[in-house]
């Protein structure tokens, strides 16, 4: 009688999620499977809807970072309005990437703080009743608060920018509907009613040590668990400096070697083909010059350290230079260096943030420009989790007749299903009894990867367990609720 | 006396809810003295273990595993709360209700510009729950006893909603505080 054992839910963002392991009579795994379980249709149900509409409609996908999808369809509509892929206004682009940046920070703050500090706190099978972030609160009171004010500054950034902390309306086609006023460029830069940004910057550096240091204490773990070699695709400046907001796409092997070489993302469809399986919801995204089989890669902040030649600004590029010199400049193919990549970037963002706030664009009072109207409008930019595609084409009445979405998660998901598998592989199979502990371990893997999801069911603890045990035939002929405590 | 024990869930929404509770920033350490949590992704229990005073909807039902968390939240909650746009009336997910769920389907898995030409293959497996005909706001499904707007609600509105709940006094409802945006 063979064993399956499923982690569910794993829930919302792009939808919610759960895993299936097989396991044989001798408690070998022969699969495990990351599967997507809902689906909401809205490629379908935006047609017939103005495209002005899109950058606050499909935002609505994801509540965790509604500016990435707010501002990559803005981005299409910029295209559709007439301006080029970059012909906003200075005061627009630089409001929209504060915006952006602001975002960054909070998403990667509460990934890091809210999510993933109860693992590294109290161990991937430490006391599950404390391993959250109510643990965290209540025996490390200072970390707990830092994560809470770092998390609330970005999410401050957002409101002077977009309206509204979640699901805001700042981005239109061609620009912005403000401007920063300097009340609120003070507001970040005084330190009265919220720690400054400086204090931002400081802490941010004071989370890339703690990271470092808990990497000296535990280097076996950081380099080796889930660690698989893969290609790498972000979004990188002209110059190749890292850029979230704007530039072109590019994708390195695990060696390096260039893959896609700096294209033009509005050309996606020479580049990027995706694969349906019948047992998730998500596509599976691949190159097309290498096909299904090897043709995968992964996004985010690792993928976007691996593939960028530098970053601009003083503090991050000191630490990416730190970073870069563990792997020889090679390309990082360590899932749990995502941390690591994600705790620069938040520096990095910080510093950016700084630098955007004390620029006096920001108070200019072009906001919107227009050009000649097309009909289709491809917008990319680099959410906290990696690369976002918002495809859509018009008919005469302005009306969407085609769209097209590429998130991030989707990109991640062969990567994801790596990641589970090598943690059935190495930690489960075989073992006599799956513990709570063990499954755990997947969660950590897939938590590396996705802020999104994990936050869906984790945004302040972590995912509940369900084990079935079934038989070769794979009907189920027992079932129990692992609870934390293992009950 | 013990403290007061709430629940949440995220059934069809986009966390976004939750992400708003979040935003009572610093206010979230006193939550925590303030009441004890049951079933939520707040502290990793998957089934109720005891009756919980107030649980917290975020979300509608789309799917027949969204209409099983719901029931199981009736019956184990004493006051039960719609959090937001999608749990009160559907929300943008029900954009899709006026559309054959199949056209949803084909759109997404056979006709999108990455999919390779001739996939026939759309999700079906044992694993996926089934998919509603249309996305059903909660106070279909189960008897709702409160409602809190917006999309998402404001987390000022979030906390004076909980306090007054789990106070047993009564709400100051501003009206700049109501919002539907």
């Amino acid at each position: 009688m063979g064993k399956k054992i499923t982690i569910e839910p794993v829930t919302r963002v792009e939808g919610h999620g759960k895993v299936t392991i097989l396991l044989d009579n001798d408690n070998k795994v022969t699969r495990s499977r990351f599967h997507i379980v809902e689906f909401r249709g809205f490629e379908r149900f935006v047609q017939g809807r103005p495209y002005w509409e899109a950058p606050v409609l499909v935002q609505r996908l994801c509540g965790i970072c509604p500016v990435s999808h707010h501002l990559a369809a803005a981005k299409a509509t910029d295209v559709i309005v007439g301006l080029g892929s970059s012909g906003l206004s200075p005061t627009a682009e630089k409001m929209r990437r504060l915006m952006h940046y602001g975002q960054i920070f909070q998403s990667h703050v509460l990934h890091f703080f809210h999510l993933v500090s109860p693992d590294l706190l109290f161990g991937i099978d430490g006391d599950p009743a404390v391993r959250n972030i109510i643990g965290v609160a209540l025996k490390h009171k200072d970390l707990a608060v830092r994560g809470v004010v770092m998390r609330k500054f970005g999410q401050e950034i957002i409101r002077a920018t977009a309206g509204k902390k979640i699901h805001g309306t700042g981005a239109i086609p061609g620009g912005i509907n403000k401007n920063l006023s300097i009340e609120e460029r003070d507001f970040f830069l005084d330190g009265k009613a919220i720690p400054s940004i400086d204090a931002m910057i400081g802490w941010a550096l004071d989370t890339v040590n703690f990271f470092k240091q808990f990497h000296k204490e535990h280097r076996r773990f950081i380099d080796e668990y889930a660690a698989f070699p893969s290609n790498h695709l972000s979004l990188v400046a002209k110059d190749g400096a890292l850029d979230l907001y704007h530039g072109v796409l590019r994708a390195v092997d695990t060696d390096g070697k260039r893959i896609l070489d700096d294209v033009d993302y509005r050309e996606y469809l020479d580049y990027i083909g995706e694969e349906v399986r019948s047992w998730s919801y998500m596509k599976f995204p691949y190159l097309k010059s290498l096909g299904k089989k090897k043709g995968w890669y992964r996004v985010g902040p690792l993928a976007r350290l691996n593939t960028c030649d530098y970053i601009p600004s003083p503090l991050a590029q000191k630490e990416f230079e730190e970073y870069k010199a563990y792997t020889n400049g090679k390309p990082d193919n360590m899932s749990m260096h995502m941390h690591w990549a994600r705790l620069i970037e938040t520096l990095h963002s910080a510093e950016m943030i700084k630098m955007l706030l004390n620029d006096p664009d920001l108070q200019g009072t072009k906001l919107v420009k227009q050009g000649k109207k097309v009909p289709e409008g491809v917008g990319l930019i680099e959410a906290p989790r990696g690369t976002l595609l918002h495809h859509f084409r018009i008919n005469e009445n302005d009306q969407i007749t085609m769209c097209n979405l590429i998130v991030s998660t989707t990109n991640n998901n062969e990567p994801m299903n790596r990641a589970v598998n090598w943690v059935a592989v190495n930690t489960i199979s075989g073992k006599p009894e799956v513990t709570e502990g063990l499954l755990n371990g997947v969660e950590v893997a897939i938590r590396a990867y996705d802020p999104c999801l994990s936050c869906a069911t984790h945004a302040i603890g972590k995912m509940p367990l369900e084990v079935s045990i079934i038989d070769a035939d794979e009907s189920v002929v027992s079932r129990g609720w692992k609870n934390i405590d293992g009950q | 006396m013990s403290k007061p024990v709430i629940a949440t869930a995220s059934l069809a929404g986009c966390f976004g809810c939750h992400m708003s509770i979040l935003d009572i920033d610093e206010r979230i350490l006193d939550l925590i003295e303030l009441v004890e949590f049951n079933k939520s992704p707040v502290d990793d229990i998957k089934t109720f273990t005891k009756m919980c005073d107030v649980g917290i909807i975020e979300g509608g039902c789309c799917n027949s595993e969204n209409v099983h968390v719901l029931k199981d939240f009736r019956k184990n909650c004493g006051i039960l709360v719609s959090l937001g746009e999608c749990a009160i009336m559907g929300g943008l997910p029900a954009l899709r209700n006026g559309i054959p769920i199949k056209e949803c389907l084909e759109e997404a898995y056979l006709h999108g510009p990455t999919i390779e030409k001739g996939n026939k293959i759309i999700p079906n497996d044992d694993e996926l729950p089934m998919i509603l005909d249309r996305v059903y706001p909660c106070h279909e499904i189960v008897k709702i006893d409160y409602f809190i707007p917006g999309c998402p609600p404001r987390a000022d509105l979030i906390w004076d909603a909980l306090v007054s709940l789990v106070k047993g006094t009564p709400m100051n409802l501003a009206y700049e505080t109501v919002k539907y945006d």
